[in-house]
């Protein structure tokens, strides 16, 4: 094979449903790759596990796949996703019961185990394994018991032996969004894992596509008034060749557009240290890319340098972390803000009456300041009308329900209360936080099993 | 002038810091970004915002800069009682910067 076309149809979970079909019916593609996993999505996904043991992993890709399960097989276009959240075997069972009742044949599921690690934490704990917060260096023992969801980031090399086993659709589930590229690109090109350019390059393709229309004209700072028919925006393609280099690309007549600049924006995007992308079977340096236009919506990049890994794996935790509630009024002219302010000025005061224990509480003016504070000032404050948001962080759900009583009775506040913006009484919300932290490479061991179809 | 003439911008979350891809919008301009647009303007652009630290990374070969903001999100993720909790406006907001040229 010359070159291997890997489109990304779904860049997190909740991302158009449109896109991964365009992706197969718009032209020619060998692989499609979708993600699903947010950095707390897992303790969600678990919840519903913990509910139902045939629950936990993403139902809307189970729904995607009945629909395009039969062209992708014919057309042997493979399909590579981290929709199986805490139970990829339950996603993959799905998945065959859906070939089984549509009579499909020739499916063949490889399913990636192995990145939960919630039931070693113990053991971990006492082989001194610190599992400090990777940011904040907060010592574990503070969250132990609140942990929901304990996943290492396993990477490529699963998935590549998956795909030497002969799978057609792999599920996984935590696994860094590049290895999902990664893994078809070891694959197809039999790349070693010690060619560290290679390695190196794919995982920057993987970056490249990985939050969808991002590399395409989506969410596009720099010239999205430029984008055409973002109604219809193409999702980007590499075309990525034995050597490394890949072409950025989208199918003909779609919206967006691939420009150095589109793709310049998202390789920048989320990035750290940009001569340090750690990745779990690669450590690429970004600082000797080369982006250049070869043609319309067609830009390549080369120059990706890598090095080995560190001996670490990361790990993303999520433990619950108290309720939140946002109530929002909206005031208007004359004097809008002057009445929010005090609106907000009474409010605070009854809470203080109150003594109600808030971890912390915060009041915005939407539509005059709340996005970018001092650092961008409003042009004038005679507004029309202004969005009072007062939101509240608390240790126990009571207390949110406590504040959510105070809003209504702000109709005898200043005048011109419209009613609540986001309809009735709030309900507490529970937080759920996140906890990266970093584990052995040498206590996770990734688990591949391949399930045959009829 | 301001950034926003001659760069472009993107942002997003790792946690609580942010991270800002500025782009110069033509590749002549890059030294000029280099010259202006240090970590410590960039501090103190988002006094107030950033409670951390401002770190620059350089990127010649794409005439970019890659700014990350420490403890800029209010808890970051899920936590942060901001409207743009995720940082996906900073960039933007970077862009409001006064350079000399």
């Amino acid at each position: 094979m010359n070159t291997v076309r890997i489109a990304n149809g779904q860049a997190f979970w909740g991302d158009s449903p449109a896109a991964p079909v365009a992706q197969v019916r718009g032209g020619d593609i060998d692989y499609l790759t979708l993600d699903y996993l947010a950095e707390i999505t897992m303790s969600v996904l678990r919840k519903q596990y913990e509910r139902d043991p045939d629950a936990g992993y993403a139902r809307d890709f189970v729904d995607l796949m009945s629909e395009i399960m039969q062209e992708c097989l014919e057309r042997d276009i493979k399909v590579v996703a981290n929709a199986g959240g805490v139970n990829p075997q339950g996603c993959a069972q799905a998945l065959l019961d859906v070939a089984a009742s549509k009579g499909i044949s020739g499916l063949r599921v490889g399913v990636v185990t192995g990145d939960d690690i919630m039931a070693q934490l113990d053991d971990l704990e006492s082989e001194g394994v610190p599992l400090q917060n990777l940011d904040t260096g907060t010592p574990f023992d503070e969250v132990r018991d609140r942990i929901a969801s304990a996943n290492a980031y396993l990477g490529a090399e699963p998935i590549a032996r998956a795909l030497a086993d002969g799978a057609n659709v792999v599920i996984t589930g935590r696994c860094t969004d590049p290895g999902l590229v990664l893994g078809p690109l070891v694959h197809e090109f039999g790349w070693q894992w010690d060619d560290w350019n290679l390695l190196a390059a794919g995982t920057v393709a993987g970056h490249t596509i990985e939050c969808g229309a991002q590399a395409s004209g989506g969410n596009f700072q720099g010239g999205w008034r430029t984008m055409d028919d973002l109604a219809h925006v193409g999702y980007p393609i590499v075309e990525v060749s034995a050597d490394g280099t890949f072409v950025v690309t989208k199918h003909p007549g779609t919206g967006g557009a691939v420009t150095t600049a589109t793709v310049t924006e998202q390789l920048l995007y989320e990035l750290g240290d940009p001569a340090t992308y750690l990745s779990p079977e690669v450590t690429a340096d970004f600082t000797a890319l080369q982006v250049q236009e070869v043609g319309p919506d067609r830009v390549e990049v080369t120059g990706a340098r890598g090095r080995p890994p560190t001996d670490s794996l990361k790990v993303s935790m999520a433990y619950s972390d108290g309720f939140q509630g946002a109530a929002m009024i909206t005031y208007a002219w004359p004097d809008a803000i002057a009445k929010a302010e005090l609106a907000d000025s009474v409010l605070r005061t009854r809470l203080k009456d109150l003594g109600l224990p808030l971890r912390a509480i915060r009041t915005d003016l939407v539509g005059y300041n709340s996005v970018h504070g001092r650092v961008v000032p409003p042009a004038g404050s005679d507004q029309s009308e202004v969005v009072l948001r007062v939101s509240i962080w608390a240790d126990d759900p009571d207390t949110v329900s406590r504040f959510a009583a105070e809003i209504a009775p702000l109709v005898m506040g200043p005048p011109g209360f419209t009613g609540l913006l986001a309809g009735g009484r709030m309900r507490p919300s529970r937080v759920m936080a996140y906890w990266p932290t970093l584990v052995p490479k040498s206590v996770v061991d990734p688990q591949v099993i391949v399930r045959d179809g009829v | 002038m301001r950034l926003i003439d001659v760069a472009h911008a993107r942002s997003g979350d790792k946690g609580d810091s942010v991270n800002i891809g500025l782009i110069a919008r033509d590749r002549s301009d890059y030294p000029l970004l280099v010259k202006e647009v240090t970590a410590e303007r960039v501090a103190h652009h988002f006094a107030g915002v950033c409670l951390g630290e401002v770190k620059r990374y350089e990127l010649p070969n794409l005439g970019a800069l890659n700014f990350i903001l420490t403890s800029a999100l209010g808890g970051g993720g899920t936590t942060s009682l901001r409207v743009d909790a995720q940082g996906k406006a900073m960039g933007e907001a970077l862009l409001f910067m006064e350079i000399d040229v």
